[in-house]
């Protein structure tokens, strides 16, 4: 295994057939990979998102980042398009689902996949991966301090996003939570509710709660990074998909 | 990423963007991770029209001191030349 890897932009049809912008990143080692599709925190499609789907090609799965905000803002900066969004409601989830049901099927097709994806998302993200999770045919997913899966938006709040631990039930694949002490959204609380229903359900979950960091520990270019919480979290991702989505040639 | 502290409002008025002047027609306000300045949080206001297929956005990033030196000195100014 070498690190080479091809990221570039593609284009494939989302949610209602609408086309919609994404970034691939693609190992080019010979073989049969697993695969990820990253779910861009609510910050938008931006640089950081772009260069964890490019760590996840050079760790040998194939990876795709869908641009959630490809309708509302098309060609826009990542923050522009990321505050339209918020003004605008958010992201409907079950347009994220069709969008995420694009990405599976678009990995699926490449001949160096193994068949197996995953899902990742950090922020909304999180919240985002749970949903596919319990909506789609998947083999992991990782919810890196999603909120809203457990509680309420706050009063006033434009976006249109509710609770979804109900579908927990609905789970199709095993679980990697990765959450900061510290966060309000989600809280150590939300955490605590969200195991309790997965537990309940029967389903295979794996949670990391870290001390000393709060939301977004993993954004390496925002005060909020904690190192030793995102090396941890990084080595929990790791051996996750290595034991889900591992070549089934293996 | 994520306070999740906004409130949105219908404004009438104009804000100067990198493609030149266009109409308002909501603000929203939230505090949370700035783009640009340099702190785990900042006051957040966008000016923005949504209503002309190609949205307009004009962003400011605020601390907190700044925002309510701000906050201050709207009402202030309106007081001052008698509008209500």
């Amino acid at each position: 295994m070498t690190d080479s890897l091809r990221a570039e932009t593609v284009r494939l049809t989302g949610h209602d057939d609408d086309e919609i912008e994404a970034y691939l990143a693609q190992p080019l080692d010979e073989g049969r990979f697993g695969a990820v599709v990253v779910i861009h925190h609510m910050p938008g499609y931006d640089e950081g998102m772009k260069e964890i789907t490019r760590k996840f090609a050079a760790h040998g799965y194939l990876a795709i980042c869908p641009n959630l905000y490809s309708r509302e803002a098309p060609g826009a900066s990542p923050d522009d398009a990321s505050a339209i969004v918020r003004a605008l409601g958010g992201v409907p989830d079950d347009r994220l689902v069709g969008d995420v049901r694009g990405c599976v099927r678009l990995l699926r097709s490449l001949a160096s996949s193994n068949g197996r994806v995953a899902t990742i998302g950090y922020c909304s993200g999180g919240r985002q991966s749970f949903l596919a999770a319990c909506s789609l045919p998947l083999d992991a997913a990782v919810d890196c301090y999603g909120a809203f899966v457990v509680g309420t938006p706050p009063e006033g709040m434009p976006l249109k996003i509710g609770p979804i631990v109900h579908m927990a039930k609905d789970l199709s694949c095993p679980l990697l939570g990765l959450f900061g002490a510290d966060d309000r959204f989600p809280s150590p609380q939300h955490v605590a509710e969200l195991e309790e229903a997965l537990k309940q359900a029967g389903k295979t979950y794996e949670f990391h709660s870290y001390e000393g960091a709060g939301h977004a520990f993993f954004s390496a270019d925002r005060p909020s990074y904690r190192p030793e919480a995102a090396k941890d979290g990084w080595q929990r991702i790791w051996g996750f998909f290595g034991r889900y989505l591992a070549s089934r040639d293996e | 990423m994520c306070t999740y502290q906004t409130e949105k409002l219908q404004v009438s008025g104009s804000a100067k963007g990198p493609e030149g002047w266009f109409s308002l027609s909501s603000v929203t306000v939230y505090f949370d991770h700035p783009a640009h300045h340099p702190a785990e949080h900042s006051l957040n206001i966008d000016f923005l029209n949504l209503d002309d297929g190609a949205p307009s956005r004009v962003a400011v990033e605020l601390d907190p001191a700044s925002a309510r030196e701000l906050a201050r000195a709207i009402p202030e100014t309106l007081h001052s030349e008698g509008q209500r």
